[in-house]
C-alpha cells in the first residue's frame, strides 16, 4: 500500500469512529433544540451519566458490558424526565438568555457531582475481551472496538431513519418540528411529544458516551470540553433533523482527525472556520428542517 | 424648594446644576466610595480587588451588548484575550509603558470587534450564538498553535510592566489597584454617557423591537456594530488591565465558555441592563470564589451551577430584578 | 508621599522574610485538585513524609507548612498564590510545584520577595534561571531525554519518531532526544504533539500516524500519572511489537504507583530516570520502608515523591544550618552548594555555578517478578548535568 493510501485508511477509520461517537451524542440535541426550540448545553451531561454509570456497573459490579451500556442509557433516561418536567419546561418558547444560562447551571452542577462521586480524573475504560485486540481487514489490522463502534453507529442512524419515517411517533416528530401549532391543532399531544423525545435524545447521548469512552474520555468537564463540536454538529447538520447531524459528525469527525494527521500546527482551527463559512452561507445548516 | 430651606451655597448650586445635566443619582456614587474604602480597609487584599475591578469593566462591556443591544454572545472573551496578549506581546518585546500599551490593547481588541461584529452580526439567534462561540474558538485554536509567539499553553512570560506615571507595580498591588480603579472609571463614564444618550436609547429600542426600529428607518445593523465595538475596545481594556497588573497571560484569558460563561453569570447575578449589575455581580461571584475555592473547589462549582439555575427560575433580574421587586412591595404597602 | 506608600510594605517584606529563630514558615504551592491530583498526592507524600520524620531534628526550631492549591497547570494562580503567600502569610520560603509554567510564573515574585523558592517538580530547563531565589531538586527533561537518544543510537535504532505532550516539558524532552540521536548518527522522520493539559487526549490517532511512518524506535513523553497507561494501552492495542517499534521514554511513562494498572502492557519497557522504587540503594531502602510504614502498599513511591523528599531534606538542612534564622540570600548559597550522597535516588548535588541539579541518569527495564511489575536499573550513566552531559565538577 502506498504511504498515502494508508494514511488515507487511517484518517477515514478513525475519523468515522469519531463521528459516530459525535452523531449518537448530538442527534438528540438536534431533534430537542429543532422540536422545542431549547438551546440546551447542557446536552452532554447525559452522555458523561451514562459514560460514568457504564463504567461504574463494569468495574464495580462486574457487569458485562451491553448490559452496562443500556444501564447507562436508563440512567440517563431516569435522569432526564425529571429534568425535563421541572426545568426545561420553562424554558420552551422562552428568552434565549435565559436558557443559556440556566443549562449552563445545570452543567456546573453536573461537574461538581461527577467530580464528587467519582473524582477528577478520567474513568479508565477497558473494552470487553471479545472486543479488544484488532481484526484483519482487507490486510490491514484495525482496532476491534473501534470497528464496533462504526457498526453500532450506523445501525443506530438506520433505526432512528426508519423510525423517523415508519412510525407514528417519528411522524409526530416531524410533525411538530415543521408547524408546532398545527400539529398541536390536529391533536397530537406536544408536552408528551417533548417529554419522550428529551428521554429518547437522551438515551442516545448516554449511548455515545460509553461507547465512544475511549476516544472522548469520561470525565467530570465532559460535557464543556466537546460542547463545542456537539454544538457545530448540531447547527451545521440542521437543527430538528436526523440525517444532517449525521452527515455533519462524519464530516467534522474526518476532517478533524485529518486535520491532526496531516496539519497538526493548525488543530481545530480548520474546522472552526469551516463552520464559520458554513453557518454563514446556509444559517439552517446544510440539512436544516426547521 | 420651598422658601424655608436655607439658601444653596454657590457650590452646592453648581454640583446640583452638574449632577440634573448628568441625571446623577447618588446612589451613583457608592460603588466609588466602597472601592475607596476597600483600599484602605483591606489592604492586603489589594491584588484580588485590583482583578475584581478589572473583571467590573469586562462586565461592563458586556452589559453594553447584552444588556442594552440585546446581542447574546459566547464570544466576549475573544475580545478579552486579544487586550490582553496585546498588553502582554508588547511589555514581552520591550514595549513597557503600561498606558500607552492599554490603548493599543484596547484598540486591537476594538479591531476586532469591528471585524468579527461586521461578519457576526449578520446573523440572528442560535445562529449569531454559534457564530460567537466558533469566532471565539478559532482564536483560541490561533493563539494556542501560534506557541512560538504566545507560549502557546504554558502561557506568555517575560513581560516587564514598566511603572505607570512613575509608580511601579508593587508586591502588594497597591499601584496596581488605583491603575484599575482609574480606567474602570473612566470607562464607566463613557459607558453611561452611552446609555444616556439618544444613540443609547435607540439600542435599547432595538432589543425590544427590532422589527419596528427597521421600520422607522433606524441604521439597526451600524447601531449594533458600533456599539459591538466600543465594547470590545472596553473589553480589551479589562483584559491588558489584568495582565499588566498580574504579568502574565494564559490562553484561559481566550476560553469561549469558561471565561465568557463566567462574566455572563457574573452579570446575570447583578443584573442585565442596569449599567450597574456588574458592579454588583463580579464582586460578589469573585468574593465568594475566593472564600470558597479556599475551602473546596467541588462545592464552588456546583452552588454556583445551583444559583445560577435558581436566579433564572426565580429572579431573571438578578440582584437589581430583586431590588425592584420589593421596592415595589415597600411602596405598595406604603 | 506615594514613595511612602511603596516602601513601607517593603521593609515589612524584608523583616518579613528574615525568620525569626522560632517558626520557619513554608508556603507550598501544590495540585491538590483537578484532573492532575495524581501528581500532587504523590509530591505531598514525599514532603509529609520528610516533615513528619525529621521535624524532630531541627534543634528547637519549629516548621509551618502553609499550603495552598493552584488546581492544575494554571501560572496565574500561581503567581497569586505566591504573592498571597508572600504578602498576607509571610512565609520565608516556598516549595512544591508539580508544573514547569507555574513555577515559571512565580519568578517575579522571588526577586521581589527576595523568598527562596524549591521545585520539587517542576523540571523545565529554563526554570531556576529566571530569578536567582529559583532552585530545583528534581531533573530536568533534557537531563534524561538527551542521554537517552544517546543510548538509543548506540542500540542500533536508525529511524526514530518523537511523541510528546505539547507544553515546556514535552517539547523540551523530544527537542532533546532528537539533538542527541541525530548527532550520534540517527534519523528522527517525524514527531507529534499531543493536546496539553487538562484535555485528555484519544492517543490512538497519532500513535496510529507514527505507525504508518515506520520507525524503529518512539520517544514518548506524557504528563506522568493516568496517561501514562493510556499510552501503552494504545501502544499494546496498535499492536506496536508488532509492527517492530520500540517504545522507549522518560520515567514518566512508568510512575511507580501506576505499575498495578500498567500491568503486562510495560513488560520490557525502557526508560531513563532518576528514580525507581525497587533500587537497591541502602538510601532508597530505608525510604520505602518508612513509606510504605506510613502511607501502606497501594500506591509506590515514585520520582516525583522521591523528589519532593529531597527536596525537603536539603531544605530543612539549611534550616539546621542557620538555626531557623536566613535571609533569602543566605538560604539560596546554602543551597547553591549543597551536595546529598545517600538518599533514595543515589548521590547528587546543585551545580553552584547554574543552580541546576546534578544526579545520576539510570537506565531502567521492566519486568514481571512474582505477577508484579518490577523495574530493573541495568545500567547507570552516571551524574548528568541539566544539559544531559557528564558532570564536571570544577
Amino acid at each position: 500500500m502506498s504511504d498515502s493510501l494508508v494514511a488515507a485508511v487511517s484518517i477515514l477509520f478513525f475519523g468515522v469512529a469519531y463521528g459516530m461517537v459525535l452523531y449518537l451524542v448530538s442527534v438528540g440535541l438536534s431533534v430537542t433544540m429543532g422540536l422545542m426550540g431549547v438551546v440546551n448545553l447542557a446536552h452532554g451531561v447525559f452522555a458523561t451519566a451514562g459514560g460514568y454509570v457504564a463504567t461504574a456497573l463494569m468495574m464495580s459490579f462486574g457487569v458485562p458490558f451491553l448490559p452496562a451500556v443500556v444501564g447507562g442509557m436508563i440512567g440517563a433516561v431516569i435522569l432526564s424526565i425529571p429534568l425535563e418536567w421541572l426545568l426545561y419546561r420553562r424554558l420552551y418558547g422562552g428568552d434565549e438568555l435565559d436558557q443559556v444560562l440556566l443549562t449552563i447551571g445545570l452543567v456546573f452542577m453536573s461537574v461538581a457531582v461527577c467530580k464528587f462521586f467519582w473524582g477528577p480524573l478520567a474513568q479508565p475504560f477497558q473494552p470487553p475481551q471479545w472486543l479488544s485486540g484488532s481484526i484483519t481487514v482487507a490486510g490491514r489490522q484495525f482496532p476491534a472496538f473501534r470497528s464496533f463502534v462504526i457498526l453500532a453507529g450506523a445501525v443506530v442512524f438506520a433505526v432512528l431513519w426508519l423510525g423517523l419515517e415508519r412510525t407514528r411517533f417519528g411522524a409526530q416528530i416531524r410533525a411538530a418540528v415543521d408547524n408546532r401549532r398545527m400539529a398541536q391543532s390536529v391533536g397530537i399531544n406536544t408536552s408528551q411529544l417533548f417529554t419522550w423525545t428529551f428521554a429518547l435524545g437522551s438515551a442516545l447521548a448516554a449511548l455515545g458516551g460509553s461507547l465512544g469512552a475511549e476516544i472522548l474520555a469520561i470525565e467530570p468537564a465532559y460535557a464543556l470540553e466537546h460542547l463545542v463540536y456537539f454544538l457545530i454538529v448540531v447547527s451545521v447538520g440542521g437543527l430538528g433533523s436526523i440525517r444532517g447531524p449525521f452527515f455533519a459528525a462524519l464530516l467534522l469527525g474526518v476532517a478533524d482527525t485529518g486535520f491532526k494527521y496531516l496539519l497538526p500546527d493548525f488543530g481545530a482551527f480548520f474546522i472552526y472556520a469551516i463552520t464559520l463559512v458554513v453557518l454563514l452561507v446556509r444559517p439552517r445548516g446544510l440539512f436544516g428542517l426547521a | 424648594m420651598s422658601a424655608t430651606e436655607a439658601t444653596p451655597t454657590a457650590a452646592a448650586r453648581v454640583v446640583d446644576a452638574f449632577a440634573r445635566r448628568h441625571r446623577l443619582a447618588w446612589g451613583e456614587l457608592v460603588p466609588w466610595a466602597v472601592a475607596v474604602a476597600a483600599y484602605f480597609l483591606f489592604p492586603d487584599y489589594l491584588a484580588l480587588g485590583s482583578q475584581v475591578l478589572a473583571t467590573i469593566l469586562f462586565g461592563l462591556s458586556l452589559d453594553l451588548i447584552l444588556g442594552y443591544a440585546g446581542i447574546v454572545t459566547l464570544g466576549h472573551a475573544a475580545l478579552f484575550g486579544a487586550g490582553a496578549y496585546t498588553a502582554g506581546l508588547l511589555a514581552a518585546h520591550g514595549w513597557g509603558e503600561p498606558l500607552s500599551g492599554l490603548v493599543i490593547a484596547a484598540a486591537v481588541a476594538g479591531l476586532v470587534g469591528l471585524v468579527s461584529g461586521a461578519i457576526v452580526l449578520r446573523t440572528q439567534g442560535l445562529t449569531l450564538l454559534m457564530v460567537t462561540l466558533v469566532v471565539a474558538s478559532m482564536l483560541y485554536e490561533a493563539a494556542n498553535k501560534a506557541a512560538a509567539i504566545t507560549g502557546g499553553a504554558d502561557g506568555l512570560s517575560g513581560m516587564n510592566v514598566l511603572p505607570v506615571l512613575g509608580f511601579s507595580f508593587d508586591l502588594y498591588g497597591q499601584t496596581a489597584y488605583w491603575y484599575c480603579l482609574s480606567v474602570l472609571f473612566l470607562c464607566w463614564v463613557i459607558a453611561r454617557g452611552i446609555v444616556h444618550s439618544p444613540f443609547g436609547r435607540s439600542l435599547t429600542g432595538i432589543r425590544e423591537n427590532e422589527r419596528r426600529m427597521h421600520a422607522i428607518g433606524s441604521p439597526v445593523y451600524w447601531r449594533r456594530l458600533t456599539i459591538y465595538s466600543i465594547a470590545a475596545a472596553m473589553a480589551g481594556a479589562s483584559g491588558a488591565l489584568i495582565a499588566q497588573t498580574t504579568g502574565f497571560v494564559g490562553l484561559d484569558s481566550l476560553d469561549p465558555i469558561n471565561r465568557s460563561g463566567a462574566i455572563l453569570i457574573m452579570l446575570i447575578l447583578g443584573g442585565v441592563g442596569r449599567l450597574y449589575g456588574a458592579f454588583i455581580g463580579v464582586p460578589l461571584y469573585m468574593i465568594l470564589q475566593d472564600r470558597f475555592a479556599a475551602i473546596d473547589p467541588v462545592y464552588w462549582y456546583f452552588y454556583i451551577g445551583l444559583v445560577l439555575v435558581l436566579v433564572v427560575v426565580f429572579a431573571p433580574g438578578g440582584a437589581f430584578g430583586l431590588a425592584d421587586r420589593l421596592l415595589r412591595r415597600v411602596r405598595r404597602s406604603a | 508621599m506615594h514613595k511612602l506608600l511603596v516602601s513601607a510594605p517593603a521593609l515589612l517584606i524584608a523583616f518579613g522574610t528574615a525568620a525569626s529563630a522560632q517558626t520557619v514558615k513554608i508556603g507550598v504551592i501544590n495540585t491538590l485538585s483537578g484532573p492532575d491530583v495524581q501528581q500532587g498526592e504523590m509530591l505531598e507524600r514525599g514532603l509529609e513524609l520528610y516533615d513528619k520524620l525529621h521535624a524532630k531534628d531541627l534543634g528547637g526550631v519549629k516548621v509551618e507548612l502553609v499550603k495552598r492549591d493552584d488546581t492544575g497547570l494554571n501560572p496565574d494562580t500561581a503567581k497569586r498564590l505566591a504573592q498571597e503567600l508572600v504578602t498576607r502569610d509571610h512565609v520565608n520560603l516556598i516549595t512544591g510545584f508539580v508544573w514547569s509554567p507555574n513555577f515559571m510564573a512565580v519568578a517575579p515574585v522571588a526577586t521581589q520577595g527576595k523568598v527562596p523558592m524549591v521545585s520539587l517538580n517542576a523540571a523545565a530547563l529554563p526554570a531556576v534561571g529566571m530569578s536567582p531565589f529559583m532552585v530545583r531538586t528534581s531533573f530536568t527533561l533534557t537531563q534524561q531525554a538527551y542521554p537517552l537518544g544517546k543510548w538509543a543510537a548506540k542500540q542500533g535504532y536508525k529511524k526514530a519518531y518523537t511523541a510528546a505532550t505539547d507544553y515546556a516539558p514535552g517539547n523540551e524532552g523530544a527537542a532533546a532526544f532528537t539533538k542527541s540521536f541525530t548527532e550520534a548518527g540517527g534519523q528522527v522522520i517525524g514527531s507529534v504533539k499531543f493536546p496539553a493539559p487538562p484535555q485528555t487526549p484519544d492517543f490512538a490517532p497519532f500513535l496510529q500516524k507514527v505507525k504508518d511512518a515506520k520507525p524503529d524506535v518512539l520517544y514518548v513523553f506524557v504528563p506522568a500519572g493516568a496517561q501514562a497507561t493510556s499510552v501503552l494501552r494504545a501502544v499494546h492495542d496498535l499492536d506496536f511489537k508488532g509492527a517492530g517499534i520500540t517504545v522507549i521514554s522518560t520515567e514518566d511513562l512508568d510512575p511507580d504507583e501506576e505499575f498495578p494498572n500498567i500491568g503486562s502492557l510495560g513488560v520490557g519497557l525502557v526508560t531513563s530516570g532518576v528514580y525507581d522504587s525497587d533500587a537497591t540503594r541502602p538510601g532508597n531502602k530505608e525510604f520505602v520502608a518508612d513509606y510504605y510504614k506510613q502511607y501502606g502498599t497501594k500506591l509506590a513511591p515514585d520520582f516525583e515523591t522521591a523528589d519532593a523528599w529531597s527536596g525537603m531534606k536539603m531544605i530543612f538542612d539549611m534550616i539546621k544550618a542557620t538555626k531557623g534564622k536566613f535571609t533569602g540570600e543566605q538560604a539560596m548559597d546554602f543551597f547553591s552548594h549543597y551536595k546529598d550522597s545517600n538518599g533514595p535516588k543515589g548521590e547528587w548535588l546543585i551545580d553552584p555555578s547554574t543552580r541546576q541539579i546534578v544526579q545520576n541518569v539510570y537506565m531502567r527495564r521492566l519486568e514481571m517478578r512474582n505477577g508484579k511489575l518490577f523495574d530493573t536499573e541495568f545500567d547507570n550513566l552516571g551524574l548528568m548535568d541539566a544539559m544531559g552531559q557528564p558532570y564536571a565538577a570544577k
